[in-house]
């Protein structure tokens, strides 16, 4: 009985209320936190706690639809990333011969860079994005010379293809570096930067026996010029680059994802446990101050007879 | 306690294979490919940060050049979605150079070499395998390991005749119409990969 008038409370209460404090017009409509029925800024003299428990049942039904969500982006990311990861792990050669080939040399000197930074398209997805941004920017300080070094985002579906047709006809550079996360394991990524050389700078280095020197030994076949094949090599580099770099950030993504969400699924269940203790508490003590009030005042009845 | 025992170790059990398949090609500790300037400024500007990898930092390791010369030669034979061959040695192979079919024996000189459509075949002892390649580029290191990089490569025995007849008409087709230069190209591109395609087969 009690707790069957505890849980319709409110109703009960407005209803009294109305007959006790006719003032309440549909004017002065009182915001949702407060008791209904009163006018703002009254004391609220009873119900408060019935409100209160009002409140908290609401915020635990966004909880827990929060969480089904969060559970939902999981599945999804893990079911993904089981695709995404097969593709990386196959793509991983491709890169290679070309680092073989050419050597790795990010503190090249160069004029003008470009840095290139590769992001995911979707948000929520933990801190992969951050560290890919955090580290373009160090690598933009690091690199500051006379000509100002260009920045270039990849982050929304499907451009690939045409962003690296873009860079390659519009935009002048020396070389490039890629910024993106290499996939170490579904729970680590790591932030890597890898460097491409635009031909000229490749014919120069290698000429003039810089850090390409051991280029120079190779024979060249193919193309009317070896500048024609330098210019193709450099662009299937790129192209090659960019693919598996793109591969291993999307892979690290639902990595990530898959990570973030299942930690926000699990605070979304502590945060249900402890707000059903406190609705459970705070019902408790509505009933019992209510059995209090009725065994007090019949008491007192009984007192006055 | 001797249940929870029990518990951990099953769930061990269960863990080891997950992390032996686990295909993560762990970074190898392989210094980074920077000087010691460039590593000093990057603390400098940027000293919250984790130093980053770079690529040749998660390289397999590459054979020295070898003092005398090798009797077999080192293929990798890569794809982007897949590796052939991987460091597969074998006797010879023939790839299809802009310049012409190109032989690579062990101990062949440093070369770089575009590739257009065409036959690169493998050869092992008396085995031969013939795959036709979309064009790319082949590398023939000094330590005798070639690299063909390529964008798209088929045994050629899963081909059909028919198809690829059919796919060169289209593009003959497409190319009297073209308008534009890229669509020009396009079609230039489909004739030349269907026309190899054919003469590969043996049938133009």
């Amino acid at each position: 009985m009690a707790s069957s008038s505890a849980r319709n409370g409110v109703s009960r209460l407005s209803h009294l209320l109305s007959k006790a404090a006719p003032v309440a017009a549909p004017s002065l409509q009182s915001p949702s936190w407060q008791c209904p029925g009163l006018a703002p800024g009254e004391l609220a003299p009873f119900g408060t706690r019935m409100a209160s428990s009002q409140i908290v049942r609401n915020r635990m039904k966004s909880v827990k639809s929060i969480q089904k969500i969060t559970k939902a982006m999981k599945m999804v990311a893990a079911s993904k990333l089981r695709g995404v990861q097969t593709k990386t792990e196959n793509s991983r050669g491709f890169w290679q011969p070309f680092v073989a080939l050419m050597g790795d040399h990010p503190d090249i000197d160069t004029k003008k860079n470009i840095v290139l930074t590769i992001s995911s398209d979707r948000g929520l997805c933990g801190g992969i994005n951050s560290t890919v941004v955090k580290l373009s920017k160090g690598i933009f300080k690091l690199l500051e010379s006379e000509e100002p070094t260009k920045y270039i985002v990849i982050g929304e579906k499907g451009k690939m293809s045409m962003i690296a047709d873009e860079i390659l006809k519009n935009v002048e550079f020396e070389a490039i570096r890629m910024v993106y996360n290499k996939f170490a394991s579904v729970v680590s990524f790591i932030p890597a930067v890898a460097t491409i050389m635009a031909p000229e700078l490749i014919a120069k280095e290698s000429e003039a026996g810089g850090k390409l020197a051991q280029l120079e030994s190779y024979e060249i076949e193919g193309g009317d010029s070896k500048a024609e094949v330098l210019q193709n090599l450099s662009e299937f580099q790129f192209a090659a680059m960019l693919f598996s770099a793109s591969l291993e950030n999307a892979c690290s993504e639902q990595g990530a994802r898959m990570s973030a969400m299942d930690s926000s699924t699990r605070n979304a269940s502590e945060m249900l446990e402890k707000l059903t203790q406190k609705y459970n508490r705070s019902r408790q003590a509505s009933i019992t101050t209510e059995l209090i009030e009725i065994i007090s005042g019949a008491a007192a009845l009984e007192a006055a007879s | 306690m001797l249940r929870r025992q029990v518990i951990a170790r099953a769930r061990a059990a269960c863990r080891a294979p997950a992390a032996a398949r686990s295909f993560s090609d762990k970074p190898l500790d392989v210094p980074p490919p920077v000087s010691d300037a460039f590593k000093d400024k990057f603390k400098q500007v940027a000293p919250n940060l984790q130093f980053p990898k770079f690529p040749s930092q998660f390289m397999k390791p590459r054979p020295a050049v070898p003092g005398t010369l090798p009797t077999k030669l080192t293929v990798n034979f890569v794809l982007p979605y897949k590796t052939e061959l991987d460091a597969k040695e074998v006797d010879m192979i023939i790839v299809p150079a802009t310049t012409g079919q190109m032989g690579i024996l062990p101990g062949h000189v440093p070369t770089i070499a575009e590739l257009k459509p065409g036959i690169m075949s493998v050869h092992e002892g008396s085995e031969v395998t013939q795959y036709f390649v979309s064009g790319g580029f082949a590398f023939v290191h000094p330590n005798s390991v070639a690299d063909v990089t390529v964008v798209d490569a088929y045994p050629l025995d899963v081909f059909d005749p028919e198809e690829v007849r059919k796919g060169l008409a289209e593009f003959n087709a497409k190319s009297s119409t073209a308008s534009t230069d890229a669509e020009k190209a396009e079609a230039q591109i489909g004739i030349q990969v269907h026309s190899a395609l054919l003469s590969s087969l043996g049938l133009s």
